[in-house]
Formats: structure tokens, C-alpha cells, sequence
């Protein structure tokens, strides 16, 4: 059984069809990219997953190890391991980055019957995980994410995914805004989560995040459908060529 | 719930009201004559009603009616029970002082305790007791208000607190009114004066104990902060919620001085709580913030006038409500700044979240700038939880409500943190946290 098992998807938003009969399924242990034209689909794809409202789902299913995902709270799909890196991470001020971690994290483990982190066993966590990152400490007492910088904005999801250590990852555009350096840094957060338990979806324009984090299957998104899937080979094909072909056939 | 009352004729019933209080009204030589005169000032207008300009969303006329007759001498069984209630409310550290149903309880307060640096007398015995000029003052007053003026005829007793010169005084001092009887009012009024250089922190809770019901609790509290002074002052309402509370503060603040006051409403029928802040010396700071919570069908109104009278003072306002169901808040804030008070530095902001589609919140803030050389600022703004923050929660794994609640307290949060000394931080947070708790 696949972890992620998404059966001709059809939703819709404001009227409008957005992903139009989508299809793809996903292993433990593989990590997909999906690439395609601004506006095909990808982050609604990526928030219908984690459960935001304001979709109209219109057709097909998502099962996530089997289970029917979209009667699912989005709290409880966090509990049962699905994280969303978002494309545009939001600013909350007054909650810091540390309570709302810690309030995060103990929500997910009771839910799952286990039991809540102390206060110490929790900062010892986040320092390790922070310091991987190269996440200084001031930032965790800061609003989440206020007043960070876009870069810091994507530490902070890898940050939250390296915490939770949830089994489907979806990052979205989490290269965009980060500097070279940056770029390494969450690459190889994201590098060492991989495991065979653990899926990843990696939403991306570029190849240069696919370089450091090497895909299994590269698939593009083209007017709210999946159009190609093939190696990572194809991602360096599109670089040369575009999205126009796949423009035309959806 | 809102009091169903029938249309009566307010003007009569609260002479009636007056009347027959006035035999129980403590106050000696002069007092009885200025009560009868603050009483006549009452009533050329009457109960506060929305033809007032400062009344206008708080029409008392209209939502309560009437006065109720005084309260009586609570009985040892009305004090067991706001012994019970005073409990339910102690900030740590603090030495408490009771009200109940109006009267100086001084067998459920903590005297003992005070420190040297203060003393407390009751009203009372203050009026009773004094030379006819010292006890003149404390029934007059500068702020032309109906519901003052009210206050002043009525009040039955209240807590004359001093502080002297260069005194600090370490504990918070709290004052609880405990509310314990049944379609009454009462009337409070204390005083609290703060010699150069004094230090002192006043917390006012307002609640009621089992069975009370249906009250009209109307108190005043007049401050004198002397030069160099830093007084705290924060008060947390928790009428029952359907009794009327109405609070005013008039505070006349020093030369360089710092006022930190700080107001929260989270239950009662109708509150009003009025500040009156007069920045009368040079080099002063005043923070003045609040915390309207509603729910049900309930209706506070908070109101401030702060009052640059002189140059080089700083005022900053931070207003905060949260309003669910078919709640109704008010915040009117004005700030005047006279002309002799050149580079004054005021600010105020408000802001509303609304948490039903049936939720009102009127914002009214007013700037009254008669000098030139200042700097001055508004703003208000009022709407929903911002549903892609909810969202973000939700997706790490707080349930809706954890999540609303924890967005709902870091927007109160934004007014709290201003208080300044973490003690009472904690201790309204804690208050805060509780009216959350009770809507879920
Ligand atoms: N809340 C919304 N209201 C109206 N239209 C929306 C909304 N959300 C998405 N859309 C529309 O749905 C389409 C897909 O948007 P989506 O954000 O999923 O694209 P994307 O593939 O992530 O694009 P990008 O590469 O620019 O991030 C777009 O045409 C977008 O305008
Ligand atoms: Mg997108």
C-alpha cells in the first residue's frame, strides 16, 4: 500500500476547477518532486492535503495509509504525520516561536496517546534541532515568524518538519528566497530526515534544490493535473525545454 | 442576559432611592449638605443616557432604568460567602482589603499585614471622624459626571489610602468588592494619595458571590500621584453577568511621575469603566491600557480621557476586545492636549476582535489637540481571527479551539504586556485565561 494514494482529484475553488482529475501515488522511503507553470495547481494541491478549508472537493479521494485524508481534521492529519512546509509561511505575533512549538508538539503526541514532552526534555530537542540548522536561540523566543526574514521563514518550516519528524513531507517552494548558503542548510535538514519510513513531496521551480536534494520521480504539473512523471532526469529536461508542450496537451 | 426591567420613571424611584438612604449615609458635620448638593447635581440630568455625548453607546437610561434601593448591611452569612468569592481572586503577595456589598469588611481583609509605609482607613470612619475641611474634599469632585455625582450622594464607604512622602510600599494592596445580595446598589468611593516619590500598586477586582444577583454596583476611585510618584492601578470586572457595574478613576498625576494603569471587563449585565487622567506636572508618563471580554448579550464600555495639561508628558494607550455571541464593546478614548502642553507625546490604539457575526464593537477615539509641537496618534481597527493563521496552528497540530485560543490570548496579550510588574501580569493573564476557559 502506498503511504500517499491521491485517486483522480477534482477541486474546486471559487468556482473555478483547479486540479482537474490528479493522480499520484507515493512509497515510504521516495522523495517526488513536482514542478510546473506558476498557477497549475501546486500549492492547492499541497493545502488540500493538509486540510485547509475554502476547497471545494469535487471528486476522487486522498488515502493516507489507506485512510480516507479528507475526513480528517487538519490537526489530526498533523498528528498522524502529515506536514506541510508552506510556501508563504505566516506571521503570528504575540504566540513565540518556542510555545508554539512546544504546544504543537505536545498536541501531536497526545493525540497520539504519547505521552507530552516536559519542559526540559523539549528544550533539549529544539537546541539540538536548532543548532542543526544553524537557528540561533533568540529567533525561538521572537513571534513565529515575525519580523524573519524570508529565508528565515523556511529555516523555521525545516525547523517544525525536523521536530515533528511527521512520515509525508510537503515542502512548497521551500528553496524560494534563500541564499546559497541557506539553501545547503535546508537541503541537508531535508537530506537527513530521508528514511525509508518517511515520503517527501518537494515542490519546486528550480533544479538547483533537486541537485542537493536528488529526487526519486519528478513529476509536472500542468493546469491541475500530473502531465509526466519520470526520473530525475526530467528536471534538468525542463530546464532546456519549459513547460509549453505541457501547456498545449492539458 | 440584559435586565428586563419595566419603563419606570427614573427621576422619582432614585429620589425615593436617595431618601431613604440618607439616614444610613455615614458623614458628619458638612456631609450630609454636600451629599444632598452632589445629589442635585445628579439630578438635572439623571441617569446617563445616550443624548450625553460621552454616553452615547451606553445609554443607562434606556438599559437599566432605574436605581436600585441601596444595599443592606451584609449579615454574617452574605460574608461567608464573599468570603468564598474574595478567595477565588488573590493576587499573590498581595495584602487584601474587602468590600462587601459596599461596607468595609475589615474582619474578611488582611490589616494586619499592611506595611508601615501605608495607611488605610475606611471611609467611614473617615467622614465620621474628621475636621469638616478634610472631609469636604472627598465627597467633591472636579469631573462633572452624572453617575460620579450619583456616587458621591450614595456612597455607604470605601478605603482612604496614603501613602507619604519617599514611602514605598512593597505589597500590591487588593482591593476586593464583593457583591452578595439581590436587585440592590451600592456605592464606593475611595481615595488613595501618593506623596513625592511614593511607590504603589492598587489591584480593584469586582465580583460577586453565589446568589447575588441582578445589583447595580457603582464605584469611584480618586488618585493624587505627587511628583515623582509611580502608581499601579489595575482592575479586573467580573460583575455577575447580570448586574450593572459602573467604575470611574479620576487620577491627577504629578511632575515626573509614572502612572500604569490598567482596566479589564470580563462579565456584568452593563459595565462602564470611566479613567480620568489628568497629566498635571511636567516630565510625567502615563500608560493607560484595558481588556474588554463579552460574550452572551452583555455590554461593556470603556471609556478615557487623558488630559495633557502641561508640557513634556507621554501618554500610551493600548485597547484590546474580544467580543463573541451577541456581545457589545465600547471604547471611547480622547486625548486632549491643552495649549500650555507643548511637545506632549500621546498615542492610542484599539482594536476589536469579533468572534460571531453578531459581535459589535464601537470604536470612538478622539484627539483634541490645542497646542502646537506635538506629537499625536490613532488608530483603530476591529475584525475576525485571521483564518490562515488558524490554519497554520491547525496544520502543526492544535485543534481549532487550542488554536483560536491561542491567537485570541496573544491578542489580549498585546494590552497585558504592558502592565509592568510580571505579578500582576500573571494575575490578570490568569483572569484572562479563565474567561477563556468558561466559553469553550
Ligand atoms: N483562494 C483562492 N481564490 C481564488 N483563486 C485561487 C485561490 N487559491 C488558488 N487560486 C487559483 O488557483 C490556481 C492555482 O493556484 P496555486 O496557488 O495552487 O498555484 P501554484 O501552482 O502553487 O502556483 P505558484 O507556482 O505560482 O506557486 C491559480 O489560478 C490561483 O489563482
Ligand atoms: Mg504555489
Amino acid at each position: 500500500m502506498a503511504l500517499l494514494e491521491i485517486r483522480d482529484l477534482h477541486v474546486g475553488v471559487e468556482d473555478r476547477e483547479v486540479i482537474r482529475g490528479l493522480d499520484l501515488n507515493v512509497d515510504a522511503g521516495e522523495v517526488h518532486a513536482i514542478m510546473g507553470p506558476n498557477g497549475s495547481g501546486k500549492s492547492t494541491l499541497s493545502h488540500v492535503i493538509a486540510g485547509k478549508l475554502g476547497y471545494e472537493i469535487t471528486g476522487g479521494q486522498i488515502l493516507f495509509r489507506g485512510e480516507n485524508l479528507l475526513r480528517m481534521e487538519p490537526n489530526e492529519r498533523a498528528a498522524k504525520g502529515v506536514f506541510l512546509g508552506f510556501q508563504y509561511p505566516v506571521e503570528i505575533p504575540g504566540v513565540t516561536t518556542m510555545n508554539f512549538l512546544r504546544a504543537a508538539l505536545n498536541a501531536q503526541r497526545k493525540a497520539r496517546d504519547q505521552q507530552e514532552f516536559s519542559t526540559p526534555e523539549f528544550l533539549k530537542r529544539i537546541r539540538e534541532v536548532a543548532g542543526s540548522l544553524n537557528i540561533p536561540q533568540d529567533m525561538l523566543k521572537r513571534g513565529v515568524n515575525v519580523g524573519f526574514s524570508g529565508g528565515e521563514k523556511k529555516r523555521n518550516e525545516i525547523l517544525q518538519m525536523a521536530l515533528f519528524e511527521p512520515s509525508l513531507c510537503i515542502l512548497d517552494e521551500i528553496d524560494s528566497g534563500l541564499d546559497i548558503d541557506a539553501l545547503r542548510i535546508v537541503a541537508s535538514g531535508i537530506n537527513a530526515l530521508r528514511s525509508p519510513e518517511r515520503a517527501m513531496i518537494v515542490i519546486t521551480h528550480y533544479r538547483r534544490l533537486l541537485d542537493h536534494v536528488v529526487p526519486d520521480v519528478v513529476h509536472v504539473m500542468s493546469r491541475g493535473r500530473i502531465m509526466k512523471s519520470a526520473g530525475k532526469e526530467l528536471a534538468l529536461e525542463l530546464e532546456a525545454s519549459g513547460y509549453a508542450q505541457f501547456e498545449d496537451a492539458a | 442576559m440584559k435586565q428586563v426591567l419595566p419603563k419606570a420613571d427614573p427621576e422619582r424611584s432614585i429620589g425615593n432611592v436617595f431618601a431613604a438612604a440618607r439616614g444610613r449615609l455615614p458623614g458628619a458635620g458638612l456631609v450630609p449638605q454636600i451629599r444632598a448638593s452632589a445629589f442635585e447635581v445628579y439630578e438635572r440630568t439623571g441617569l446617563p443616557h445616550r443624548g450625553m455625548e460621552d454616553w452615547k453607546y451606553t445609554d443607562l437610561r434606556a438599559l437599566i432604568g432605574e436605581v436600585l434601593p441601596l444595599a443592606p448591611r451584609p449579615d454574617a452569612e452574605a460574608l461567608v460567602r464573599a468570603k468564598v468569592s474574595a478567595e477565588q481572586v488573590s493576587v499573590d503577595q498581595a495584602v487584601k482589603l474587602v468590600m462587601v456589598d459596599g461596607i468595609f469588611a475589615p474582619e474578611l481583609s488582611d490589616l494586619g499585614r499592611l506595611e508601615n509605609e501605608v495607611v488605610v482607613r475606611s471611609l467611614r470612619e473617615v467622614l465620621e471622624n474628621s475636621s469638616p475641611g478634610d472631609m469636604a474634599g472627598l465627597l467633591l469632585s472636579t469631573t462633572s459626571d452624572s453617575a460620579i455625582s450619583l456616587n458621591a450622594a450614595m456612597a455607604t464607604d470605601g478605603l482612604v489610602i496614603t501613602v507619604a512622602d519617599g514611602n514605598a510600599v512593597k505589597r500590591p494592596i487588593q482591593i476586593v468588592h464583593v457583591a452578595t445580595a439581590l436587585s440592590v446598589s451600592t456605592f464606593t468611593r475611595s481615595y488613595l494619595q501618593l506623596g513625592k516619590g511614593a511607590h504603589a500598586a492598587i489591584v480593584e477586582s469586582f465580583v460577586s458571590a453565589e446568589r447575588a444577583s441582578g445589583y447595580q454596583a457603582n464605584d469611584a476611585i480618586i488618585a493624587l500621584v505627587g511628583n515623582e510618584a509611580s502608581l499601579s492601578h489595575i482592575r479586573v470586572a467580573a460583575a455577575a453577568s447580570d448586574a450593572v457595574n459602573i467604575s470611574s478613576a479620576i487620577i491627577a498625576v504629578g511632575a515626573r511621575a509614572k502612572l500604569d494603569l490598567f482596566s479589564m471587563t470580563c462579565s456584568g449585565s452593563i459595565s462602564r469603566y470611566q479613567g480620568f487622567i489628568k497629566l498635571a506636572g511636567e516630565g510625567t508618563k502615563v500608560s493607560a491600557n484595558g481588556v474588554n471580554l463579552i460574550r452572551d448579550e452583555l455590554h461593556a464600555d470603556t471609556t478615557m480621557v487623558v488630559d495633557h495639561a502641561v508640557p513634556h508628558c507621554t501618554s500610551r494607550e493600548k485597547f484590546r476586545a474580544v467580543i463573541d455571541d451577541c456581545g457589545r464593546s465600547v471604547f471611547q478614548g480622547r486625548i486632549v492636549v491643552r495649549p500650555a502642553a507643548r511637545k506632549t507625546d500621546a498615542n492610542l490604539t484599539t482594536r476589536a476582535l469579533l468572534l460571531s457575526d453578531q459581535a459589535e464593537a464601537d470604536s470612538k477615539p478622539e484627539l483634541e489637540i490645542l497646542a502646537d509641537d506635538v506629537t499625536c496618534g490613532h488608530g483603530a481597527t476591529s475584525g475576525a481571527l485571521d483564518n490562515s493563521l488558524v490554519f497554520y496552528l491547525r496544520a502543526r497540530g492544535l485543534s481549532e479551539k487550542d488554536a483560536k485560543m491561542l491567537l485570541i490570548k496573544a491578542f489580549v496579550g498585546e494590552s497585558i504586556e504592558e502592565i509592568t510588574s510580571e505579578n500582576l501580569r500573571d494575575f490578570v493573564t490568569a483572569q484572562a485565561e479563565h474567561w477563556l476557559q468558561a466559553g469553550r
